[in-house]
């Protein structure tokens, strides 16, 4: 950072600016197809859906969305719906998160511990988690607490297995750095480990938040009452596509906001390092 | 005057199940205080090997290890000798700032005072690294990091410096002036240093005795005192004196066993 400092106290020559107006055009030229493409996609569909190519009834179309949206807005279900979704989420998220830090930290320090635990672990990940759902039900009745422990199984263990993994990839030398400085494995997982394994934690992380929404709708659709996911199985279940499509594209937009967050906190984390 | 320090008999063999691998067998050797003293031998010799030992990273399977004559049992990190080792790379972390790297070894043995920490600045200034010093490691120069590395070294005040292979990351001319650099300032201070290296030429230009180490499983095949009529301040000098060329033949000599072709 200390560098580009230092640059920007110097004069800009003409080759410097012609650099920078061209990096901005192009930038602009991105975000400005990436609307196109948007727009264009909105406009067809909407055509298509007037002019009667497509069936509305069962393809619905962006004003028929942005209707029903406003009727969300009204009636307050929106706020139900997307609320208990978003909570859900957040909730098995940040466990998964904890529970993976903390599972790859006590696999790391105790060797053996890993070697007894990973065949179980590879076979929990390869289990399709869809499959846990009827017996969460079972044990946890239908409410939030089957969904948050869905949204847990789906990203819990290959969160746990690649932290692991990464930990121990961790240059050996460097833990040796700690031991002849006279520190003792604890001080190798505070000073070098875990803070080595920032990027990673952080990618998982990206991972994760869309694997804990993955669980959340799956458990939603199989054991709720409220909540997104409840939404697109009942719009489904009655014919009500306009229902379906307006929850997907909320579900689109919580996917983006929570990509986004993820996105500025890697974003600080480079800033500092 | 007693042995900084001294290996009787010192044994190790590493084991697979594919077998059992000896690194090091029988070595005797004894460095005095204050002395400058570089190991060489064949590559794959078991010199990290050694090095991991006398560190106590690693208990010798036979043998012991006596530090101003305590027993290695007895030893402990707190008591008399303190050791440092520089390793064959800086490994200054990237997440620290070259100051909070260099406080490393202080945080971890929890002796991080004021006194402790002026001793690092001094250093920084010493090795004119102060400017640098809320830099992040990857703006340093590779010669920078080297002198980094020693100050993050001597900052735990070490009465014996292991080196091993610390200049092996540098390209040729670097490594010329880094190493006798770093050597001189260990002199200065008067810490006894042990070095190892494969460079013969390094190993004479640097140190008052060398030790040839056999091939693996390693013991000591032969031990050299190297004395300068100038000062060892200027690598060139030393390289180009005729004491120089005769080390260098007698020590070509022990490792080949007298066969001048490979």
């Amino acid at each position: 950072m200390g560098k580009q400092r230092s640059n920007a106290q110097q004069p800009v020559s003409a080759r410097q600016q012609n650099f920078l107006r061209d990096h901005h055009r192009h930038h602009h030229r991105i975000t400005f197809g990436r609307f196109l493409l948007l727009f264009f996609f909105l406009a067809f569909w909407e055509a298509a859906s007037r002019l009667a190519w497509i069936d509305s009834f069962f393809f619905s179309s962006p004003s028929g969305i942005i209707r029903y949206l406003g009727q969300m807005l009204t009636d307050g279900s929106f706020f139900t719906h997307t609320g208990i979704t978003l909570f859900e989420t957040i909730a098995s998220f940040v466990l998964v998160t904890g529970l993976s830090l903390f599972s790859a930290t006590l696999l790391w320090y105790k060797n053996s511990l890993s070697e007894v635990l990973e065949p179980y672990l590879v076979v929990l990940n390869a289990l399709p988690k869809s499959a846990l759902a009827p017996l969460l039900i079972v044990w946890l009745g239908t409410g939030s607490n089957t969904i948050i422990v869905a949204g847990i199984s789906v990203a819990v263990f290959g969160s746990i297995i690649s932290l692991y993994t990464g930990f121990c990839q961790v240059d050996p030398e460097m833990c040796k750095l700690i031991y002849t400085l006279g520190g003792n494995r604890k001080d190798a997982l505070v000073k070098v480990i875990l803070p080595s394994s920032v990027p990673l934690i952080l990618s998982s992380m990206k991972v994760n938040i869309g694997l804990s929404l993955v669980g959340v709708i799956i458990g939603e659709f199989l054991a709720a009452r409220r909540g997104l996911g409840y939404l697109i199985i009942y719009g489904s279940q009655v014919f009500q596509l306009n229902m379906v499509i307006t929850s997907i594209i909320i579900l689109c937009a919580i996917a983006m906001v929570f990509y986004k967050l993820i996105q500025s906190a890697e974003h600080y984390y480079r800033k500092k390092a | 005057m007693q042995p900084i320090l001294s290996l009787r008999d010192v044994s190790y063999s590493y084991h697979n199940l594919k077998g059992e691998t000896p690194a090091l067998s029988h070595i005797n050797l004894q460095v005095s205080e204050g002395s400058f003293v570089a190991v060489v031998g064949p590559s794959g010799c078991g010199k990290s090997t050694l090095l991991s030992l006398i560190a106590g990273l690693l208990p010798p399977e036979d043998g012991e290890i006596l530090y101003r004559g305590l027993s290695s049992k007895d030893y402990c990190p707190d008591s008399a000798l303190k050791i440092g080792y520089m390793l064959q790379r800086d490994h200054l972390f990237e997440w620290r700032t070259v100051y909070q790297n260099l406080i490393l070894g202080l945080e971890l043995t929890h002796s991080l005072t004021k006194e402790n920490t002026d001793y690092i600045l001094k250093l920084l200034h010493d090795y004119g690294l102060y400017s640098f010093k809320d830099k992040k490691p990857s703006e340093l120069s590779g010669g920078m990091r080297q002198r980094a590395a020693l100050i993050r070294t001597m900052a735990i005040r070490p009465d014996l410096l292991l080196l091993d292979e610390p200049f092996s990351a540098l390209d040729f001319q670097t490594r010329l002036f880094v190493s006798a650099d770093i050597a001189n300032i260990i002199r200065e201070t008067g810490k006894t240093a042990l070095l190892i290296t494969h460079d013969l030429s390094e190993a004479i230009t640097l140190a008052d005795r060398v030790i040839v180490l056999s091939k693996r499983p390693a013991s000591v095949k032969r031990e050299m005192s190297i004395l300068y009529e100038i000062s060892r301040e200027d690598p060139l000098a030393i390289r180009s004196t005729a004491a120089y060329q005769e080390y260098f033949n007698q020590l070509w000599e022990v490792l080949t066993d007298g066969k001048t072709t490979v």
